[in-house]
């Protein structure tokens, strides 16, 4: 049991975390916030994806990667591309100069579909590729900076400029990508229309079973002897490497690992909230997603998404009261984050409840209650 | 070529490379300030821009001053020592509060910078409004001369590109001719020796981060003679700024210049004959190209581990 559940959970504390989390995300808010407000959360889920898996690669792995946001992006654009087809039937279309093909690629004087669009006719193929796009550029980069041993700083610098690259290219290229305005106005999914409420409930669930879904695996990865390696890799990469172990073959499969979960964050984002544009590709969203993990706690998977659904509640409260106040904030978060609390809320929570270990006290409150206690009851006993 | 005739060609890109100078001015001076910075101490300083910023709106400041006063003509040379002074001490009381307690850990410092850029931008917002100003330039730098009917090229880049000159000078003066440049080299060198034969190595640090944020601060100033200036201007030239440094190879001054060189003309040029985002595309994909294959930039003074 103790190793079934160090596998799979981070130990007993880790299990009792993440059901709380899962009843958190899977009942309380359900029930307790509405429709729109769910959809705020779910948004706020799809971002924790990407702060996960930061945790990996960042806190364990010691690899900060600024360009998170295009594996996301990518990810949500790959989804994009098959919902817009879909939803640009020659029918509903039927006013365009060529009916059928996408209503910017029209506005745009394209008169087919190019051919990179092609394969997200079929939904399988669309479901690979939202995987194995994103995967298989990271492998690229980490393969091309991790074999010649590029790291630290200079990993962060490249893959920001890569993710600005690719925000440029999407922004300037607008009859094949929808330009600055992204993918809009998506309808269904196999004939599902997903604007309906009932829709927006099933993914939402669906969106945050995949997030705890991805928690164990993560927390699968972390536990094996990978994990190990990975930790190693961070605080003493020569080392590692002297004890005969491939560093660049691990931190590229971790880069990828990362990649592939970001892009699921994506895909999920386009499924619900409708749209995908460029302004969740570029430096600004990449770095933010930082602060996410930054905030929750760069070493843990749960707390980074405690980390993505507080930073980005408080967004959303400030910008809607206060829009002035929301940069300054923002901005000290990073420094405050940094200078005084490395490990973010999961370290706060982990100093200050040192001698409060919630499953114990869970466990000892239970067996008292099962042993009728005479304390926990009172005195009507 | 195109659809334009060779004499086109060669006006065009007599004109666009000279276009291509400014920015190669502006650029240079950026990564002046950020290599000084990044060579001595492994940080990497994402509010970089911001001094820029700083630069920049102290020029404004001051020529709505000499316009009050009527010295409109003479006023810029001591805007851009005014500009350089206050990036100074504010780089000076950054490396005190903020990065030096972060030397052990460069990426936390660069997460640091980047929210001390947040919050630069806001502060220029509330304080200069989000609208982009621009100052009043003297005389004598606006205007073109024409040597060849087709060609036009305007004062203020050639004045620009003076004043990276003379600060690039300045610079290596300073880095090679100068007590101040040596404690510097040495301890970039072998930063515990240095300590070991007297030299305030936390003082060095301090001035250099200061040093390149002065620049910076230059840079504003000199940006301000080719373009309005508004909060998030400095952010702009950031990554354009860090790959500069990055492909001249780090810490060596030869390398910037020739990359900010390449990157501004690369740039101008390109965007010329394709859009304006392909042109930009085009150049940052060599230049991460160039990078993956080799990694220590163009003039590499030590190997990396």
């Amino acid at each position: 049991m103790t190793v079934f559940l160090n596998k799979y959970f981070g130990g007993k504390q880790g299990a009792i975390n993440l059901a709380i989390l899962a009843i958190l995300l899977l009942v309380i808010f359900p029930l307790w916030l509405d429709l729109f407000r769910l959809g705020l959360i779910g948004k706020y889920v799809t971002y924790a994806f990407v702060a996960v898996s930061l945790v990996l690669l960042w806190g364990n792995g010691g690899i900060l990667s600024l360009g998170q946001g295009m594996f996301f992006g990518l990810g949500g654009y790959c989804m994009a591309m098959f919902l817009k087809l879909e939803a640009s039937d020659p029918i509903s279309t039927k006013i365009q100069t060529t009916p059928g093909i996408p209503d910017f690629m029209d506005w745009n004087q394209l008169t087919e579909i190019p051919w990179f669009w092609l394969p997200f006719k079929s939904f399988p193929l669309t479901v690979f590729f939202v995987l194995a796009v994103p995967t298989f550029l990271a492998f690229i980069i980490g393969y091309a900076m991790f074999k010649r041993r590029v790291g630290g700083v200079y990993f962060a610098i490249i893959t920001q400029a890569i993710a600005l690259i690719l925000s440029i290219l999407i922004v300037g290229q607008q009859g094949y990508t929808g330009g600055v305005n992204g993918i809009t106005d998506l309808k269904t999914l196999l004939g599902w229309d997903i604007r309906t409420d009932s829709a927006k409930y099933v993914l939402y669930f669906i969106n945050a079973s995949l997030l705890i879904g991805v928690i164990i695996l993560s927390n699968y990865v972390l536990s094996s002897k990978f994990g190990m390696l990975l930790l190693a890799m961070r605080d003493k990469e020569e080392r590692v490497r002297f004890s005969g172990y491939d560093v660049s073959s691990f931190k590229i499969f971790i880069f990828c690992f990362a990649a592939m979960i970001s892009a699921i964050g994506g895909a999920m984002f386009t499924l619900q909230i409708g749209f995908m544009s460029p302004s969740f590709v570029g430096i600004v969203p990449s770095i933010e997603m930082v602060i996410f993990a930054a905030v929750g706690g760069r070493m843990s998977l749960i707390g980074a998404v405690y980390g993505a659904l507080l930073v980005n509640f408080g967004k959303t409260m400030f910008s809607e009261n206060f829009p002035e106040l929301w940069l300054f904030l923002m901005g000290g978060l990073f420094i405050a984050v940094v200078m005084f609390f490395p490990d973010g809320l999961a370290g706060v929570y982990r100093d200050h409840a040192k001698n409060f270990n919630i499953a114990d006290w869970l466990i000892a409150r239970y067996t008292k209650f099962l042993k009728k206690d005479p304390n926990m009851l009172g005195d009507k006993v | 070529m195109f659809g334009y005739s060779m004499e086109d060609v060669g006006n065009i890109v007599v004109m666009q490379g000279f276009s291509g100078l400014s920015l190669f001015s502006v650029l240079l001076l950026m990564a002046l300030g950020l290599a000084i910075i990044f060579g001595q101490m492994g940080v990497i300083n994402m509010a970089h821009g911001e001094f820029m910023t700083v630069g920049a709106y102290t020029t404004v400041f001051l020529s709505k001053m000499a316009v009050e006063f009527d010295i409109v003509n003479s006023y810029f040379i001591f805007a851009i020592i005014a500009a350089f002074i206050l990036a100074f001490f504010i780089g000076y009381f950054v490396e005190y509060a903020l990065i030096r307690h972060l030397y052990k850990r460069p990426l936390d410092t660069l997460l640091a910078t980047w929210g001390l850029s947040l919050v630069m931008q806001q502060i220029f917002r509330s304080t200069f409004g989000a609208k982009e100003v621009s100052a009043e330039l003297p005389e004598w730098l606006l205007g073109s001369f024409k040597p060849t009917p087709d060609i036009d090229i305007p004062i203020n880049g050639v004045f620009v590109m003076g004043l990276a000159l003379i600060v690039t000078v300045g610079v290596y003066l300073f880095m090679f001719r100068s007590r101040g440049g040596l404690r510097i080299r040495a301890t970039v060198q072998n930063r515990m020796m240095a300590g070991a034969v007297g030299i305030n190595t936390q003082k060095v640090d301090r001035l250099t981060f200061a040093l390149g944020c002065g620049i910076a601060g230059v840079a504003g100033a000199a940006f301000t003679t080719i373009a309005s200036t508004g909060p998030t201007t400095g952010s702009l030239y950031i990554v354009d700024s860090f790959m500069v440094v990055v492909f001249g190879g780090a810490a060596s001054l030869m390398g910037t210049i020739a990359s900010a060189f390449g990157i501004a003309q690369a740039q101008s040029i390109l965007q010329f004959f394709m859009t304006s985002s392909m042109g930009k595309v085009s150049t940052l994909m060599t230049i991460v190209i160039i990078l993956m294959m080799r990694p220590e930039g163009l003039f590499a003074s030590k190997v990396r581990k």
